[in-house]
């Protein structure tokens, strides 16, 4: 699928612009475009797909699914349906409420909340298409640990007491209030999928091109090495750099794994890109603002800290090993 | 009719508003729409993804965006 590209990149930078090979602009322009076309058809297909999945999946269902389970197993299960269920950190407050009021334990409840933004099928396919299964699979791996540990951990810390007290007096969720949408036709499902693909890539292409420009840039004009010094695992303190530059920093994964991309390419550790990748998209200053509705500034503070932790000791983790 | 929009006012609330009101149009019928923001009163209708439509003190769709023809048959059962 991608054949016809790096010719027709090559093509474009050498003769249409008949640039001359080896300056920096046309070692960037090479690369942006080879690298946009292939990022966009990739993303455009798998955002179909996932929507496809997700009608398939409801967060009903999902609260029926853990309401009760206990802490550790509810964990797993709890992290492992976040990332196939349609969440957005809109409903973030609502799903928080129903998941409560309806006899999820907090942790649980928290480890579904980590993952579903943290383990991003956006990210997962453009890791795959970009570097290879391997870098996948460890981010979807690392992903779902960081989400049931840290769920598992806030749940053991007792923090129930710092959830605003109102979100308890809700009566009690006794049943859906909606009656399941069962039986949904394929083409409804089918529908859903293309209403994604509309939603999804119509909102973060221009994140993803300026991703992949500033990806560009870095190819083409930052030497070589240049990134070893500041991001290399020789440098012990990178990796809780790259976390907290991560938080303020709000892209979807769309954007920011060109630029990721870039980094490794130029000498990087992979456990530091991976750290600065997860704390941007896990870890979000307006889920945070959104979330502050229904949790006391504590459980905010405490939710922003164990799950930052779980991000560091991910990386550097990496960075010895790797 | 009554037709309840719940929502905290992300971007697909307003595209379900938008719908929303075009279906009624469509549809000719006398129907109030008004739209529930605030978080409190929306926990107390249970759903648990937004935007939500309720018709009659009846949530009929939770959780996304619905196509105009599906409301408008909402709406003339």
């Amino acid at each position: 699928m991608y054949q016809g590209l790096s010719p027709f990149a090559k093509w474009v930078t050498y003769s249409l612009f008949s640039l001359s090979p080896g300056t920096h602009l046309t070692s960037a322009l090479e690369f942006f475009l080879y690298e946009a076309p292939k990022v966009l058809l990739l993303l455009t297909l798998v955002v179909f797909v996932v929507g496809v999945v997700r009608s398939f999946f409801t967060p009903e269902r999902a609260r029926s699914f853990l309401a009760g389970k206990r802490e550790f197993a509810g964990n797993g299960m709890a992290a492992l349906l976040g990332t196939v269920t349609p969440f957005c950190s809109c409903s973030a407050v609502p799903l928080f409420i129903g998941f409560v009021t309806a006899g999820v334990p907090l942790g649980v409840t928290f480890s579904f909340l980590i993952s579903a933004p943290m383990v991003n099928e956006v990210a997962l396919v453009l890791l795959f298409g970009l570097f290879g299964w391997k870098i996948a699979a460890i981010y979807l791996g690392m992903g779902l640990a960081i989400a049931m540990a840290s769920g598992w951990a806030i749940g053991r810390m007792g923090m129930e007491k710092y959830v605003e007290e109102w979100v308890f007096a809700t009566e009690e969720a006794g049943g859906d209030a909606m009656p399941e949408e069962q039986g949904m036709s394929w083409g409804m499902r089918l529908r859903l999928g293309l209403d994604a693909v509309r939603d999804i890539v119509g909102k973060v292409w221009p994140y993803l091109l300026a991703g992949i420009a500033v990806g560009a840039g870095i190819h083409g004009y930052v030497p070589e090495n240049f990134m070893a010094s500041v991001m290399g695992s020789g440098a012990w303190w990178s990796v809780p750099l790259a976390v907290l530059l991560g938080i303020p920093l709000y892209s979807n994964a769309a954007g920011i794994i060109p630029i990721v991309q870039a980094l490794l390419g130029k000498g990087a550790a992979l456990g530091t890109a991976l750290a600065f990748m997860m704390s941007v998209i896990g870890l979000s200053l307006p889920e945070m603002v959104i979330l502050r509705k229904v949790l006391k500034p504590r459980l905010i503070a405490t939710f922003a800290g164990v799950v930052g932790v779980g991000i560091l000791i991910v990386g550097c983790l990496f960075n010895l090993v790797m | 009719m009554k037709i309840e929009i719940l929502g905290t006012g992300c971007p697909k609330c307003r595209q379900m508003a938008e719908v929303v009101r075009k279906a009624v149009e469509k549809s000719g019928k006398d129907a109030a729409i008004s739209k529930v923001e605030d978080i409190r009163e929306i926990s107390k209708w249970k759903v648990m993804a937004t935007p939500a439509l309720a018709i009659d003190d009846e949530v009929k769709i939770a959780g996304r965006v619905p196509t105009v023809e599906e409301v408008t048959s909402l709406l003339t059962p």
